[in-house]
């Protein structure tokens, strides 16, 4: 059944329109943003669509206080997205590392420009997959997905709900330009047959509620703001009754949960797309618009008789450590190549998971463009000399 | 392959792409294409986009891919067919078409002509039809249904109703004779 929210049917929709139609699908009822190319279509078509079911778009001064206005919708029991590029992304690194201490629910959304800086407004990039991971103050763990088509983009974008619902933590779909201004097929499916998760609630009664009570996931409920729950949230390190402790034991106990509450759930949480990895040799990994130039590469090399295989990383983040530690040790898996449109920052994590047991190889090319599968494929068969 | 007013069911890939400048409408109709491909012919189309910073007159592309199989690489790197709006788009991309390729040229406004032997070129003046009709606006739209008969890949219905299915309510009259008489032009 199609809904206001769930537009059931057959589109051709750019992987921006689907990130905002994933986001509707998903139950969110709050962006807040401010216009950048080239994520500008989500805010868009989100300040269309959100109207239509009585949910706010609003567009802020800028992408400090965007962030801060979806952690605030959240906390009022909204689900909230934003999107962003890269400039944008850098101004809310703050406020994400407010949204991970203080377990907000959120979604952002990067579709990723070539940088530093202003950079290549209009064109590709894949260059803040490490600021995404570290990129805020803190030791903190993040959720970040990855699509390689609009159809992924929207199907993602209601995961990255469900993840950051689950977790109580902000999760980053992190998109780029290729990816979100190409526009193919996309299938919504019936609103009934979506998945979507939402947020524990207490079970309590208010005067006996601890707003960071000890959960066996690890994951407290959430009291929603204006139902009589007396919740103190602060970016403080604070104690389980949500006041500010300023010593050793509390920054031991919250910090240490915030980073377990993800990394003992990585086993449910990590998604990737294998590929011919029973007899590989190489190993190709990618992510985003860069895994579909990879694809072809695969195809290409093993009808040339190459024992290739491949991973896609659909979650980044967490990286799927224990997939390439498992795979640098088998004898027959010589190297790994990676690709990215980056000077290497994926490379470096499948480095040290391969621990010296296999080499790992940087494709790595600047953006402004996707990458040609001829110009990977020629660094893959020097690999293969 | 042969084109008639029934479907034109795409075997194997054929790259497009569509040049012209910030203005003409490429964008849109790399869009309507892909949809006639996407939605009303069921096979995979792709649809990407190439502009600079300005909102008009900057040069402009749009690229789509179709394919009875899955498409890994979004981009064009050979066109089979390559359709030319523009004399900076003719200068750009005009050689840069496959072997044998059709090349759809705006005569109104190309005076640069690819200059190799195995193209296939074919002509319509693609602005002054659309002045005709009264709006110089929907030349793509003319290209479209030039690209229906000539191009062997989508067929005429599909790209009509992905012609309809895409523009502003109250235009349906306007853009259905600029289709039209870009279509007849081709046969």
């Amino acid at each position: 059944m199609s809904s206001k929210a769930v537009r059931t049917g057959a589109h051709f929709m750019s992987g921006d329109e689907a990130c905002a139609e994933g986001g509707m699908a998903a139950g969110c009822s709050f962006f807040a943003g401010y216009p950048i190319t080239p994520a500008t279509e989500v805010a868009e078509r989100m300040s269309i669509r959100l109207p239509q079911v009585g949910g706010v778009y609003i567009q802020m001064e800028d992408e400090i206080a965007s962030m801060a206005a979806i952690i605030g919708a959240s906390c009022a029991g909204a689900k909230a997205m934003t999107s962003t590029s890269g400039p944008g992304f850098s101004l809310m690194m703050e406020n994400i590392g407010l949204a991970a201490m203080l377990e907000v629910p959120c979604v952002v959304v990067n579709i990723q420009r070539g940088g530093p800086s202003t950079g290549l407004p209009t064109l590709v990039g894949q260059q803040d997959v490490m600021q995404c991971r570290w990129g805020s103050h803190g030791d903190y763990e993040v959720i970040a997905l990855s699509p390689d088509s609009p159809q992924e983009a929207f199907e993602l974008t209601i995961e990255a709900f469900n993840l950051s619902e689950k977790y109580r933590t902000p999760v980053v779909l992190l998109s780029d330009e290729v990816v979100g201004h190409m526009t193919e097929k996309v299938i919504i499916p019936d609103s009934k047959k979506i998945k979507t998760v939402s947020r524990k609630l207490p079970k309590k009664k208010p005067e006996n509620f601890i707003p960071y009570a000890h959960e066996e996931d690890d994951v407290p409920p959430m009291a929603i703001a204006g139902e009589g729950y007396h919740v103190h949230a602060t970016g403080l390190t604070h104690d389980e009754l949500g006041y500010p402790a300023i010593n050793a034991d509390a920054q031991e106990r919250l910090v240490q949960r915030l980073i377990r509450k993800i990394r003992n759930h990585v086993e449910e949480i990590i998604r990737t797309e294998d590929a011919f990895l029973d007899d590989a040799e190489i190993i190709l990994v990618s992510y985003g618009c860069s895994a579909r130039a990879a694809r072809e590469v695969v195809e290409t090399a093993r009808a040339d008789g190459m024992k290739i295989g491949m991973i896609r990383l659909i979650t980044v983040w967490p990286f799927c450590e224990r997939k390439i530690s498992e795979l640098a040790a088998l004898e027959r898996v010589k190297k790994f190549v990676v690709c990215e449109i980056n000077a290497g920052q994926i490379a470096y994590e499948v480095e040290r998971c391969a621990g010296g047991k296999a080499e790992t190889i940087l494709a790595g090319f600047m953006g402004g463009r996707i990458f040609t599968p001829e110009e990977l494929y020629r660094v893959v068969r020097e690999a293969a000399e | 392959m042969k084109t008639t007013k029934e479907t034109t069911k795409i075997v194997g890939k054929k790259q497009v792409r569509l040049a012209g400048f910030g203005g003409q409408g490429i964008v849109l109709a790399g869009m309507i294409l892909g949809k006639a491909a996407a939605l009303h012919e069921n096979v995979n189309a792709v649809m990407t986009q190439s502009f600079g910073p300005e909102a008009r007159g900057g040069a402009c592309s749009a690229d789509v891919v179709i394919s009875d199989a899955r498409i890994n690489y979004p981009r064009v790197t050979l066109p089979d067919v390559l359709v030319i709006m523009s004399e900076e788009a003719a200068r750009t991309y005009g050689n840069s078409a496959a072997e044998n390729a059709i090349v759809l040229i705006n005569e109104n406004l190309v005076k640069t002509l690819p200059d190799r032997e195995d193209l296939k070129l074919f002509y319509i003046p693609a602005t002054s039809i659309a002045e005709k009709l009264g709006r110089v606006m929907v030349a793509n739209i003319v290209m479209l249904g030039f690209i229906a008969s000539k191009a062997g890949v989508v067929g005429y219905e599909s790209m009509k109703q992905a012609v309809l299915a895409s523009i502003p309510a109250g235009t349906e009259e306007l853009n259905t004779a600029a289709f039209e008489a870009g279509y007849a032009h081709g046969r």
